[in-house]
């Protein structure tokens, strides 16, 4: 047996980095954080469920990055869903490919991370937060800019596709920068789509920035192949007035660890992070959230629900801070799961750390089977037991899927779900 | 109609009732009541299939059927309709989607086509009125936030929808005020036929001035022990059950 130091895994990771020119400055903190601190070890409590670190060491032999991957406009074509109607940003492991994207910079700018030169870049999701976050700095080799100017609305969603596959290394970075300056408005899609069934580890930083009296949405899928190891730190700004909306969907992977962070800066902000895991097999998915009320008068919602058949794993942790500026703050908080087999496990804690006085906090969390008493009620009157269990579970399901307010979106997501609850699951 | 012979069941190895016997034809309305615990509900719970309870002896055949055979949804099929006493909140479930599921579902294991949207909401409109139910109700989850006679009055109402042969109304009245015993009731009346026949499961008297019954039988420590007229009823109501029990337990 080999013992895992967390040292171990983060060499192997030192030796692999690229050598670039560019983002000194963030490649410099990335470095210094890591080779402090070091990738999570196993006892860490950050990842005391979700040992990344560890399934790291067994699964992964080839720690350089994955080249690009052979992709062609049919992929690109199989991947959009039906009523979809806006831009695509492809990016083959991590890296954008011109060619295949659409971009129509009508009313929004796009360009590589290096051209950028954006300075808030590395600002929103901070080294210190995560260790993952310094390991992403030190190894992305350039990302994507997203800026939407002052004012503007943008109608269509914009659609950030990512392809990925282990190819002559296993290792994908990925970092997006999103700056929504005042009072626009913008709604991102995401999905990752696995070429293949070989393990790959992923790890990505999003940051966005909300500016004043802005709104922005953004609704994620998750949907990889059975082995894949994924990091992804998503982390908000959201300024005075503004609002921000993520909706996770996540169906499948191997071990999926989800950071979201909301940092709700000032008054009269709204942080609002819903999400639904429906796992089977193995598949093994971590929710970390934390929102931070900074000043009075800023709201958060939270709903996050799951349901888990197999040996299937989830973790859910949220996390809440509400500091002594903030008071009147409205923040709720919501996770339930439905546990469908004995060996499925859910680990679930609220973490609520509340220095003001006057504030409306809430949180609350069940787990259980599905309701006998409910199937039995349908089954009474008329409904075949396989047809009342789908319906329950699809409307239990439903209430997370009810924010993505992106239609076509919204039904593509719940078709996925429907084939799933319908088959064996 | 319905035949039941000697039924015993358990649950969790605790014998509830202890050799029932019933005869119901087509027509016909029973009233099934006693004292708490002595097995009403469950004999309604057996007859609609529940799991929990174990059937350990005797037999049920509704309209020539093994009844005990059926799975739950397989028994409404047939035409059995349990009226909850206690009808399950269902948050995500409209309604109408459920009615519509379920309506079909019976239709299509009759041998009838489905029911379009149109159609359906043709005979729902109609049916609603029949237990003067409002219609925002029903696009509402289902039960969820309903008050007690809300529930129960939907009850009825999904009744109506199903038409069944046998209707089992377990407690369907307790804690119902008068204006909505009324409603329900007129509901359960206007239902009745020469060719379906109801089961009436409650513990108060006073719902017999509403559905008044053929037949009323007392249910004690799991088997009926007495058998009549609404008179019984009546005599109920004023002498309460002590004097049934003092039969019972001295025959014993």
């Amino acid at each position: 047996m080999t013992t895992i130091t967390k040292h171990k895994i983060t060499d192997l990771f030192l030796q692999n980095k690229p050598l670039t020119q560019n983002f000194e400055n963030l490649r410099k903190m990335g470095l210094e954080t890591l080779e402090i601190k070091g990738l999570p070890a196993l006892k860490e409590e950050e990842y005391k469920f979700t040992q990344i670190s560890k399934r790291l060491d067994q699964q992964i032999t080839n720690f350089k990055a994955a080249q690009p991957a052979s992709l062609n406009k049919e992929l690109i074509q199989k991947a959009i869903f039906e009523g979809f109607e806006g831009d695509i940003i492809v990016f083959n492991n991590g890296e954008f490919v011109p060619t295949l994207s659409t971009v129509s910079h009508q009313n929004y700018s796009f360009s590589l991370l290096s051209d950028s030169k954006s300075e808030i870049l590395g600002s929103i999701a901070k080294v210190e937060n995560d260790p993952f976050v310094a390991l992403n700095n030190l190894s992305f080799k350039d990302g994507a800019f997203i800026s939407v100017p002052k004012g503007k609305k943008v109608e269509k969603p914009i659609f950030l596709l990512h392809f990925n596959q282990a190819n002559q290394g296993q290792v994908i970075n990925q970092r997006v920068l999103i700056d929504v300056a005042e009072s626009a408005e913008v709604t991102f899609l995401e999905n990752t789509i696995s070429l293949d069934e070989e393990v790959y580890f992923s790890n990505s930083v999003v940051e966005v920035r909300v500016a004043q009296n802005s709104h922005a949405h953004y609704y994620r899928l998750q949907n990889e192949n059975r082995k894949a190891i994924v990091v992804n730190n998503f982390v908000t700004d959201i300024h005075r007035d503004a609002t921000f909306t993520s909706v996770a969907t996540q169906l499948q992977g191997g071990m999926l660890r989800n950071n979201l962070t909301m940092n709700l800066l000032d008054s009269g902000c709204e942080g609002n992070m819903y999400g639904l895991y429906l796992l089977n097999g193995k598949t093994h998915v971590d929710n970390h959230t934390n929102v931070d009320h900074t000043k009075p008068h800023a709201d958060s919602n939270e709903l996050y629900k799951g349901i888990l058949a197999d040996s299937s794993r989830g973790v859910f942790n949220g996390k809440i801070f509400v500091r002594q500026d903030a008071q009147k703050t409205n923040a709720f908080q919501q996770n339930n799961n439905i546990l469908l087999s004995e060996e499925a496990i859910i680990n679930t804690k609220p973490q609520l750390e509340i220095w003001a006085d006057d504030v409306k906090c809430s949180h609350g969390c069940t787990t259980g089977q599905l309701d006998e008493e409910a199937l039995f009620y349908l089954q009474a009157r008329g409904i075949g037991k396989e047809q009342a269990r789908g319906l329950l579970l699809f409307a239990f399901a439903g209430e997370v899927m009810e924010h993505i307010s992106y239609e076509p979106f919204q039904l593509y997501c719940t078709n996925l779900i429907q084939e799933r609850l319908g088959s064996k699951f | 109609m319905l035949s039941i012979k000697n039924l015993h069941a358990s649950i969790e190895g605790t014998p509830i009732l202890r050799g029932i016997n019933l005869e119901v034809k087509p027509g016909e309305v029973h009233a099934i009541m006693g004292p708490n615990g002595s097995g009403k509900s469950t004999l309604a719970s057996v007859l609609a299939g529940r799991e929990e309870y174990e059937v350990t002896e005797g037999e049920v055949s509704f309209l020539g059927k093994d009844l005990l055979e059926l799975a739950p949804e397989d028994r409404a099929r047939e035409g059995v309709f349990l009226a909850f006493q206690y009808p399950v909140e269902i948050p995500g479930v409209s309604s109408t989607n459920f009615l519509r599921t379920a309506v079909n579902q019976v239709r299509e294991y009759r041998g009838l086509d489905a029911l379009d949207a149109v159609k359906f909401l043709t005979i729902m409109k109609e049916k609603m009125k029949l237990v003067e139910i409002d219609q925002k109700l029903l696009s509402r989850s289902l039960n969820e936030g309903f008050s007690g006679g809300e529930k129960k009055r939907n009850e009825i109402f999904q009744m109506a929808m199903l038409e069944p042969k046998l209707a089992i109304l377990d407690e369907t009245d307790s804690g119902l005020d008068i204006d909505a015993l009324r409603v329900v009731s007129n509901g359960v009346n206007k239902l009745k036929s020469p060719d379906n026949a109801t089961i009436v499961v409650t513990h108060y008297q006073r719902l017999l001035d509403y559905i008044v019954p053929d037949y009323v039988h007392v249910l004690y420590k799991g088997r009926i022990v007495k058998s009549g007229t609404k008179e019984l009823a009546l005599e109920l109501e004023e002498k309460g059950y002590d004097w049934i029990k003092e039969e019972v337990d001295a025959a014993v």
